[in-house]
């Protein structure tokens, strides 16, 4: 920018400054300094005519830095840019010097001191103010258009208020339905609803909303771009079945002869191998599974493709990809449970009759296994005595530490089951905490908790041996009365842990956003910004920002989609000013400055036989931990550089000469 | 009896936490000593040693670094690094004779108070220890 | 050239082409050689580490003079000295006063005494960088004076492992290199061995690494670089993987008990700093 031409308007600030040091000495003095073209003092720089003293000068004396000693810049650095915008020079030619917060407004009982303070300050100004360069910012317009990863019940909202916003929606799903977990529950809790009765006009609704689109059997792999314009690659897995020419009228599931465990079930029933995961799945689109089918397995049958009145049957399907350019994503993949064989005292796997919460829903659910009864599975009897355990695998050193957060509301709902199921059958809750915390839900538990023949236990079972008629003995140690208790019970039922899904963590990778100790999505703040993440236009709907009930779960999905629907309205994104650049010729590639970037903005891309670091100007949010990490000096950050600060340093270190 | 020493402080202060609770004290019209002179970054995870080192040659009689409380970075996690870096940095200066010339504080944007408070304590103390004058000691005979 | 004294103060300035000085200045008698030699010489260059940059013996600027000389003709294990005799300055011997040359108060590297127009790191130089030296100033294609000779950018860039390194290097652990089984097909600092490749001046094709040792700096800092040791100390800080508080600081005393030795083992008299603070305050 050739000579260095600087301007310094010291305010008095009424008598806020002027009532204490005098500001035309400092300008005076100020008047002296390296590069110094000209100094003034003035009564409200802020003002009109203050600002205007300001872009005359800038103009006249032909200024290319400027420095306001005046107020804090958190009050009027934008004021003092804009002036400098509206003069023709780029705003971070600006440099603020606070006289008045850190100078006259406490050191108030020494004038003189103050005063010398001041000058120290603008001299270091003046000397940071030779190194200011002009900054670039960059803007990228928005695509409107959001994906939303997964269809649970955090999903199906968040889509639909985005959908209804105007805002085009992918919605991915991995399963042959969209739903989730929600979908496989009998009753929720407390109001003890039929859950697919509440949940499935939703499913219909986004199947039906001109704005969203379902890639059902589908995932997600791969991502890049950056916020307002992620680039999303989504794989479509085979069905076998030409979605678009199906109707859905399920007759190939009907006649199909090969059966299969059913996931729906949680392995307890059996499907086709062409199938919904349940009847009112949404795509109502078969899905044929190639490892039970038996043209697959024996290349025999083919009655499907014999019946399908519409010809969708389509044997040589392959993978298929597409592409969507998307502004904003909304990461909604729920949660996974804790995987019970891990807690072998309580022999899950082992033993028949030893179930998880959710098997139970899918016993006590009219289109599961059992058409809605509950019994034990080794038998099929009705049990007499059942154990619901709380806490298995949850708040436990060995296994997971946190709180699943819904496992007592869920264990209360189970009592219901069975003694709806069973009215004469014994129940034991084993405890550690009950945790009724949701509106509705304390009441909910008082009332099961009275019931005749549930007795609360708090404790957790030693280990569960299996008795010959398949029935379970354990001793429990109930440290409310002090009593061991040796229980016999038909059934147990382990309200299991919750975890992040398995596949998640590659996806987390692709989307670059970190996670908590328990492998969940973190928060940009636990208690502000529970449903944003670090990357811009990333938010988070749901459990898989740790485990939610479903209450929790709408709240946080339509708070997330509120977020989207904010950052896709504005348009375009910006870049910080303060972002790190990169001086490509001394960089070494190293990699540090990507080890400690909190935003993952930072890539090692290799480039002419080097590897160089390339910064993402969106992803950037302008900390500068990389350049204070980076060992020689090739990263520096916008505003911040090193020969910026240490100047400012040097100066206010050595006292004006 | 000679005229009281005044010690140079320099004070490196993050944006978001540090920088707006010193600001508060202004605000607030909470007084403390006129020697400490505040240096803005974005965040406290920019503050290299080396700048740290330089102040003190350059003729600072104390260093304090503030940022924002652990957990509450505005960029997640730059005050962990700064926490990180000072530890090291100041066995290092043990080792120099200079452990006691470096301080580092977190102070939150509600914490005008806190910030006199800390602004006073190390004032005092660097006037304990006296006048460092760094580069003329080391570059004696 | 003659080794003598006498012989090169009897040439005339500036008649010696190039002068390489190596070793730092811990005597007075190395302030009068090399002001000798800087006289007699069109050009001087600062050759190896302790030239360049006051090397291991820099080290010795943790401690004062007395505390050193105390140590090593009284203390040190292998010293033999029943009168505690500790050199002096001067002595009186029969055949007259004996003068010896004063030991500094810290050791510097050459330019701290005389300028100094190009320099040839290493502790030792390579014969890479030794023979592109000859070659520059036999040929008269003379770089920039100050110039180091060596690369501009750091280590990292010319070592075969940094393509090994992950996307991310945090470290939970930190090892020595002898506590560990290196797999030296991999980055040797993603393995929690601290290499100080990253904030070396590279140009040594990375002999040790090749080796199976990590970097340990003798090449010094980058040419924007003010402080080694600064920057080694902070990019290693930097990726320890701790947030705690106790835990990062327990790894910093297991791991880290002398970061000057570590981060300045060859540059300790060419940093900011330049060894223990000898002032007493007030």
């Amino acid at each position: 920018m050739g000579e260095v031409r600087i301007g310094v308007y010291i305010c008095h600030c009424g008598k806020n400054i002027g009532g204490v040091i005098n500001p035309s000495r400092v300008a005076e003095f100020a008047s002296k300094l390296p590069n110094v073209v000209v100094a003034r003092d003035y009564m409200y720089m802020c003002s009109s005519p203050g600002q205007m003293l300001i872009e005359e000068d800038i103009k006249r004396h032909n200024l290319n830095r400027v420095i306001v000693a005046a107020c804090s810049p958190r009050m009027h650095e934008p004021t003092f840019q804009g002036v400098l915008k509206k003069a023709g020079l780029n705003p971070w030619l600006l440099e603020m010097v606070n006289i008045r917060e850190h100078v006259t407004w406490v050191h108030e009982d020494v004038p003189d001191k103050a005063e010398e303070k001041a000058k120290e300050l603008v001299y270091a100004a003046v000397m940071r103010a030779q190194h200011l360069y002009e900054i670039t910012i960059h803007r990228l317009p928005v695509v409107k258009s959001a994906l939303v990863i997964g269809g649970g019940i955090a999903g199906i909202r968040a889509a639909l208020d985005l959908a209804n916003a105007g805002i085009k929606v992918y919605l991915v799903e991995k399963k042959q339905s969209i739903g989730g977990k929600m979908a496989q529950l009998d009753k929720t809790f407390p109001t003890l609803d039929c859950s697919k009765c509440i949940l499935t006009p939703l499913m219909v609704d986004v199947a039906r909303h001109p704005n969203i689109t379902i890639y059902a059997y589908s995932e997600v792999v791969d991502v890049s771009g950056s916020a307002g314009d992620f680039k999303v690659k989504v794989r479509l897995k085979p069905t076998y079945v030409d979605w678009s020419k199906c109707t859905g009228c399920g007759y190939c599931t009907e006649r199909c002869p090969a059966r299969a465990p059913r996931e729906f079930d949680e392995g307890l029933g059996t499907r086709k191998a062409i199938y919904f995961d349940f009847p009112q799945a949404v795509p109502r689109r078969p899905v044929i599974d190639p490892k039970y089918c038996l043209w697959f397995t024996k290349g025999i049958c083919r009655a499907c493709e014999k019946l399908c009145p519409v010809g969708a049957i389509d044997f040589n399907q392959k993978d298929r990809y597409i592409e969507l350019n998307v502004g904003a994503i909304i990461v909604a993949t729920g949660y996974e449970l804790y995987d019970m064989t891990k807690l072998r005292e309580y022999g899950y796997g082992k033993y028949k009759n030893v179930i998880t919460g959710l098997q139970l829903e899918r016993l006590s659910d009219a289109d599961g296994p059992t058409k809605g009864k509950i019994v034990r599975l080794s038998d099929g009897k009705e049990p007499e005595t059942v154990a619901i355990v709380l806490c298995a695998g949850s708040r436990d050193e060995k296994h997971v530490r946190y709180c699943c957060r819904f496992g007592c509301a869920a264990a209360i709902k189970h009592i219901y089951y069975v003694k709806h199921s069973v009215p004469e059958a014994k129940v034991f809750v084993l405890y550690t905490d009950i945790r009724a915390f949701g509106k509705g839900y304390e009441e909910f538990y008082q009332r099961l908790r009275g019931m005749d023949d549930v007795y609360f236990i708090r404790g957790r079972p030693a280990e569960i041996f299996e008795a010959k008629d398949g029935s379970l003995i354990f001793d429990v140690f109930d440290s409310n009365t002090g009593q061991l208790l040796s229980i016999k019970a038909d059934l147990v039922v382990l309200e299991s842990a919750v975890v992040p899904p398995k596949d998640w963590e590659s996806l987390r990778r692709m989307l670059k956003i970190s996670c908590d100790p328990g492998g969940f999505a973190l928060e940009l703040h636990p208690k502000l910004r529970p449903f944003e993440t670090t990357a811009d236009g990333i938010f988070l709907a749901g459990a898989i920002q740790g485990p939610k009930d479903i209450p929790d779960t709408v709240a946080h999905a339509a708070a997330a989609a509120a977020a989207a629907i904010g950052f896709l309205s504005k348009g375009e994104v910006e870049s910080t000013p303060y972002l790190a650049v990169v001086n490509e010729d001394l960089c070494s590639g190293c990699g540090l400055c990507a080890s400690v970037c909190p935003f993952d903005a930072i890539e090692i891309k290799e480039e002419g036989g080097r590897r160089i670091a390339k910064v993402n100007v969106i992803r950037c949010k302008g900390c500068g931990a990389c350049a204070a990490t980076c060992p020689s000096g090739a990263m520096q950050q916008n505003y911040f550089t090193d020969t910026q600060i240490v100047s400012e340093v040097s100066a206010l270190a050595g006292g004006a000469k | 009896m000679g005229e009281r020493f005044e010690p140079r402080i320099v004070v490196f202060a993050c944006n978001w936490c540090s920088y707006a609770g010193i600001d508060l004290a202004g605000v607030s019209r909470i007084k403390y000593p006129h020697n400490v002179r505040i240096v803005k970054v974005m965040c406290s995870g920019r503050v290299h040693p080396e700048m740290v080192l330089k102040a003190l040659v350059d003729g600072a009689d104390g260093v304090l670094i503030t940022g924002c409380h652990p957990g509450d970075c505005h960029y997640i996690s730059g005050n962990y690094k700064t926490m990180r870096r000072y530890l090291l940095l100041r066995k290092l200066l043990r080792q120099l004779g200079l452990e006691e010339r470096v301080r580092l504080e977190w102070i939150s944007a509600s914490e005008g108070d806190r910030w006199a408070k800390v602004a006073t304590d190390f004032v005092e103390h660097i006037r304990r220890l006296g006048p460092l004058r760094l580069k003329e000691v080391m570059s004696a005979e | 050239m003659d080794f003598k004294k006498s012989d090169v103060e009897k040439m005339k300035d500036n008649s010696i082409d190039v002068a390489f000085i190596n070793g730092g200045i811990r005597l007075s008698e190395h302030e009068e050689m090399v002001r000798l030699l800087r006289r007699k010489s069109k050009v001087v260059v600062a050759f190896g580490s302790c030239a360049h940059l006051g090397g291991i013996p820099g080290l010795a600027n943790l401690y004062s003079t007395s505390e050193l000389i105390t140590y090593a003709f009284r203390e040190a294990p292998t010293v033999v000295n029943p009168d505690g005799v500790t050199p002096t300055a001067s002595y009186k011997a029969p055949e007259g006063e004996l003068e010896l040359p004063r030991i500094l108060k810290y050791v510097k590297p050459l330019d701290d005494v005389i300028d100094v127009d190009y320099y040839i790191p290493g502790c030792a130089p390579t014969p890479n960088i030794i023979k592109k030296a000859l070659d520059d100033i036999l040929s008269g294609n003379l770089p920039p004076k100050g110039t180091v000779f060596g690369s501009s950018r750091a280590l990292c860039d010319e070592c075969e492992l940094n393509k090994t390194k992950p996307e991310k290097i945090l470290l939970k652990d930190l090892k020595r290199v002898h506590q560990v089984k290196l797999d030296l097909s991999k980055c040797y600092l993603a393995q929690g061995v601290l290499c100080l490749g990253p904030v070396t001046r590279g140009g040594c094709g990375a002999l040790c690494i090749k080796g199976g040792m990590p970097c340990t700096g003798c090449f010094g800092p980058l040419d924007n670089v003010k402080d080694f040791g600064a920057r080694a100390l902070s990019f290693i800080a930097s990726i320890i993987d701790y947030d705690d508080e106790k835990l990062a600081e327990r790894i910093i005393e297991e791991y880290l008990p002398d970061p000057a030795g570590w981060f300045y083992r060859y540059s300790l008299p060419r940093s900011l700093v330049k060894g223990r603070y000898s002032g007493g305050g007030k």
